[in-house]
């Protein structure tokens, strides 16, 4: 146990928890980062290619080797970093990426063979045979080199998403983003201010900084107590801004503490932007640097102060820090004030003053280490011998990296500023998004970055329109300017050392890829795979941009520069789904007479976004097809019904309504009386066909046209679009009323007698309301409703449509009193069975390839008018088409019609060339007591032979051309 | 991505379906002589520009107003946005 006094955990509130098995303790206010190390874990998991033993570098989300699965089966969740994982009770945690335990890895082996795996080592070996990379070199690789496994089952967490609209948005919540929400929020804007921390605070947590004379802690308590009495400023702990997007859009994840949703998507689109998101420490890369036990200085301190817990593996282990600034011995003075025993520091400037408190090896380096799995020793060398000098932990520090990822997404490359050995963020006069504080390189003290934040927040104040607030800042004692930094990236050295640890990659490699040419940066990267870890390189990118520099000669500027794409941390699937899966994927629409169907135990059927019942079986039917050919027999010999409601309904209104649907379909609409229904084709503005349906004239200025299921909204959108944008001149409007209206259709030669227990007072006489005949009435005693006279199915049939809510009763009413006439509910399979049989196209035969002439209805493009579609239709190519819709049945009677099936001539070829069309809806008939089909085909004669060869299963089978329409094929009985 | 409705103020670009060129809205007289190849050109060319570009977005889940929209397409920056029917010839 290395736990220390102090720190801000609560030592009363013990979690238990497990590593790899083992059973730990830990306390509330711990990650299982500091948990582990309080435990005197070092070796916390294995290195991406080499399998090296590797420990926790760092205390937050820019943490490179503390990988961890988190729980098992289902909720397994692989890639976490220790660092971020809030400790629970009961959290069961696993090393990755090693086979047979993480002490004895058998992996481990790539260590050895590490120098055939340098620097774009898979694109020079495993080339050859060629045919073996995708077979055999790559699933090895994938397999050895890794990170940790997904359980392979369905993620069982609840994941939500939300949208955010404030003024200002604040991306970390420490001395700078506190501050800036103090003085937005008193302004009055509405202010989120996120921090992916579970405790607000950042880096003032982690330090022992006094404000206003008390612990920097009491402070932050004081400004949230505020902030949350102000009631305009959201504060949202654990929650990771991590993308930036157009027009200022911002992407969010929160990781919900407890509560049965696990994480919430946000989309902040924020007026202004303020970036208080800290800096980011860099290490010195030196031999073998990537032991166990080896942290940056900034997280050692981290560890100290605010989880009381030391890196070693045992409390007496001397800790030693290698500085190259005055911040090492920032984490020299606090180890010591805690009583931890120092091996001494170990600072790169020869000019540095000794201390009283612990040893000052001045002008030196850390130039190796000892310890395979947990730091034993390291080599001091530059100010005279080298010599070993026992460490169980050494703390690294270079200096720190203003954290610009998010200020660079969008594309802004950031400025070098020489002064901080750093990039600064480029913000330009006016930018909706601001940095304050460490975020752009005011982070010296508390109280630098505290008053650049109060700074940045008054000018987004002002910009916003309001006045700034005077808030007074919080008083510190004044601090002295620290010394300049040592001038040094790495310790140069003939054996490895780590540069990015996550993918493993040294100085070695990247002075490889000089040597092979890898001039920029961007080359580097690919190479060497620098920064293409899950880390985005956060603690390694401009330490590896300022070794590019040295081996060009180059100052940094002109080598290159760094930028981050979002997300700025990973970002788990499942909440980029928000719970839109299963059943959330998409809305399900129910018809009006969902109940009714589901009380008569339909079977239902997606079609689109609509469940619609497929068909109703009856006991005693044990297959679908029983069902089916009932239903379809019971409407060719009695009546039977269906909720055809889920057909588009656009209802079109006004004076020019008339000549405006004579440009949106190719035949006339203006020539249809008053109370008539007319079949109308719409076009593509290229002349194939794209929609069919009816157009009903209610009134001398109202039309209401039916359109199918599937296109209902893209035909709407389409209208729109041509009133809008091609005829704003004509006095029209469009409504969609598909939901307005329960349609149910009536189809059979006894729909007659079954209406007219329905209408009121209402003639239903052929000669009063004939074939395609409409009229609006009212039903049941005064309901109203509209009636048209269309078939579908080939037989005397009506659609019948009352205000939806009406729908389920009316479907109830119909069965009710249709007993005594055999009254049959349909589904949509036999609806498809009966347009089939009567050859009516549907879906399949305007499936976007199809034409007017294809599906016999050239003539209805009027040539008289101009229509969408009308002038290309008439191009050769599609006005000269030879396919045209048939019918076919297999010559022999058991034969079996397969939709899909391509048409041959009996002795041509079976190849593209020969192909004289396909089949398009292919059913059983139980009218033919046969299976029949429609199909393209070109030049068809009727009575023909062709042969249907399946391209899928194989088989061929031979069929006869016939008329498209098996049923009553003079149209008789649909006008009786 | 926000879209700077003329009505309704800056809305999420989700709610919008996108179409393309605002110059679809320049259809051809059908009944024109050399129509058939003035909407060859209608409805197969189109200009690509790398930067300010007038497009067609549908407003569907909102108020169903075409917008013509001008923008950036280098920057992603949103110059304007007018609606399609007061917006003339595009």
């Amino acid at each position: 146990m290395t736990r220390i006094s102090g720190g801000l955990i609560d030592r009363d509130a013990v979690l238990r928890f497990t590593f790899d098995g083992r059973a730990m303790e830990g306390a509330r206010g711990d990650t299982l980062a500091s948990a582990l190390l309080a435990n005197g874990v070092q070796l916390v998991g294995r290195s991406f290619k080499y399998h090296r033993p590797r420990g926790i570098f760092t205390a937050g989300s820019e943490e490179p080797n503390a990988l961890i699965t988190i729980g098992t089966g289902a909720a397994q969740t692989p890639n976490t970093r220790a660092t971020m994982v809030e400790l629970s009770d009961g959290l069961t945690a696993f090393s990755q990426n090693h086979i047979g335990g993480l002490t004895r890895d058998v992996m481990a082996v790539n260590d050895v063979l590490s120098p055939f795996l340098a620097a774009g080592f898979y694109y020079k070996t495993f080339m050859w045979p060629r045919a073996f990379w995708e077979r055999l070199y790559e699933p090895i690789i994938r397999r050895a080199a890794g990170l940790g496994r997904l359980s392979m089952e369905a993620d069982p967490g609840v994941y939500d998403e939300g949208y955010l609209h404030p003024d200002v948005l604040i991306v970390g919540a420490g001395g700078a983003g506190l501050m800036a929400a103090l003085i937005c929020g008193a302004a009055g804007l509405n202010v989120v201010l996120a921090d992916e921390d579970m405790r607000a605070g950042g880096r003032l947590l982690a330090e022992r900084e006094v404000l206003n004379g008390a612990p920097a802690p009491e402070w932050i308590d004081t400004v949230i107590a505020q902030l949350r009495q102000m009631g305009n400023v959201r504060i949202m702990p654990r929650t990771t801004v991590f993308g930036v997007y157009d027009h200022g859009v911002f992407g969010a994840v929160e990781r919900h503490a407890d509560g049965p949703v696990r994480q919430t998507l946000w989309r902040i689109t924020a007026a202004r932007t303020i970036v208080a998101a800290g800096a980011i420490e860099r290490h010195i890369p030196f031999e073998n640097n990537d032991r166990p036990g080896i942290m940056l200085s900034g997280a050692m301190r981290a560890y100290a102060n605010r989880w009381a817990v030391t890196a070693q593996r045992n409390a007496d282990d001397p800790i030693a820090i290698f500085t190259s600034t005055d911040d090492g011995h920032r984490t020299a003075r606090d180890l010591i004030a805690a009583g931890v025993p120092l091996a001494g520091v170990i600072d790169t400037r020869a000019d540095v003053p000794l201390s009283p408190d612990y040893p000052v090896f001045r002008g030196a380096t850390v130039a190796g280490s000892k310890g395979r799995k947990g730091l034993r020793a390291i080599r001091v060398e530059g100010d005279g011998p080298a010599r070993w000098i026992t460490a169980g932990a050494l703390g690294v520090t270079g200096g720190w990296n203003p954290n610009i990822a998010l200020l660079t997404q969008r594309g802004a490359a950031p400025t070098w500023s020489e002064a901080h050995r750093a990039f600064l963020p480029t913000i330009g006069a006016g930018d909706a998004m601001m940095a304050a504080g460490a975020a752009r390189g005011c982070g010296d003290s508390a109280m630098a970055a505290i008053a650049d934040g109060a700074m940045i927040a008054r000018d987004v104040v002002v910009a916003l329109g309001k006045s700034a607030p005077d808030i007074p800042l919080p008083e510190a004692e004044a601090v002295g300017a620290d010394r300049p930094a040592g001038d040094i990236w790495h310790v140069p050295s003939k054996r490895r050392a780590w540069v990015d640890f996550q993918n493993d990659v040294t100085v070695k490699d990247i002075a490889l890829s000089h040597r092979e040419n890898m001039r920029s940066v961007e080359h580097l990267k690919r190479w060497t795979t620098l920064g293409m870890a899950t880390d985005q390189g956060k603690t390694a990118n401009v330490t590896a941009l300022a070794l590019m520099a040295e081996l060009t000669g180059k100052p940094i500027p002109e080598t290159g520069t760094t930028r981050f794409r979002p997300p700025y941390t990973p970002v788990s699937l499942g909440v980029l789904g928000g719970g839109d899966t299963g059943a959330h994927f998409r809305p399900r629409r129910l018809t009006p007479t969902d109940a009714w169907a589901r009380k008569q135990g339909a079977v239902f059927t997606e079609v689109g976004p609509w469940m619609r019942a497929q068909y109703f079986p009856r006991t005693g039917e044990d297959h679908w097809r029983q069902t089916v050919d009932r239903e379809a027999m019971a409407v060719r010999s009695d009546v039977g019904i269906c909720d055809v409601s889920t057909l588009g309904k656009i209802d079109v209104q006004g004076p020019d309504a008339a000549v405006f649907l004579d440009r949106i379909y190719a035949g006339l609409m203006s020539t249809l009386a008053v109370g008539k229904v007319r079949y109308g084709l719409m076009l593509r503005e290229d002349g194939f066909a794209y929609d069919d349906g009816t157009c009903a004239r209610m009134g001398d200025a109202h039309f209401v046209v039916s359109t199918t299921t599937a296109q209902a909204g893209l035909v709407f959108q389409r209208m729109e679009f041509a009133r809008q944008c091609l005829w704003p001149d004509l006095d029209v409007s469009l409504m969609s009323v598909t939901d307005a209206w329960a349609q149910i259709a009536v189809a059979g030669p006894k729909s007659r007698v079954l209406l007219s227990r329905v209408v009121d007072d209402f003639d239903l006489g052929n000669a009063a309301f004939p074939f395609m005949a409409c009229a609006a009435l009212t039903v049941c005693g005064g309901l109203a409703a509209r009636l048209f006279r269309i078939s579908f199915s080939g037989e005397l049939a009506y659609e019948l449509a009352v205000p939806a809510r009406y729908g389920n009763a009316l479907m109830e009413r119909l069965m009710t009193l249709g007993a005594d006439l055999n009254v049959t509910p349909y589904g949509t399979e036999a609806l498809g069975v009966l347009r089939i049989e009567k050859g009516h196209a549907a879906g399949n035969e305007l499936n976007g390839q199809t034409t007017a002439q294809m599906l016999g209805l050239g003539r209805m493009v009027s040539g008289k008018k101009d229509a969408i579609g009308a002038v290309m239709s008439r191009r050769e190519g599609l006005a000269n088409d030879p396919r045209r819709l048939i019918g076919l049945m297999p010559i022999e009677a058991e034969g079996t019609m397969v939709a899909g099936a391509h048409l041959f001539t009996p002795d041509a070829p079976r190849n593209l060339g020969h192909d004289r069309g396909w089949v398009t809806s292919a059913c059983y008939s139980p009218h033919m007591g046969r299976s029949i089909a429609l199909a393209y085909l070109a030049d068809p004669v009727e009575g023909e032979t062709v042969i249907a060869a399946n391209p899928i299963e194989g088989g061929e089978l031979t069929c006869r051309v016939v008329s498209p329409h098996f049923v009553d094929p003079e149209g008789g009985r649909l006008r009786d | 991505m926000l879209i700077p409705h003329p009505l309704l103020g800056p809305r999420d670009a989700s709610e919008f379906t996108y179409l393309g060129d605002a110059s679809l809205m320049n259809r051809p007289d059908g009944m024109a002589d050399g129509a058939e190849a003035a909407f060859c050109e209608y409805v197969f060319l189109r200009d690509n520009p790398a930067g300010v570009h007038r497009e067609l977005w549908f407003h569907e889940h909102g108020d169903r107003s075409w917008l013509i929209v001008t923008r950036n397409t280098l920057t992603h920056e949103v110059l304007g946005a007018e609606l399609a029917h007061k917006g003339g010839q595009a």
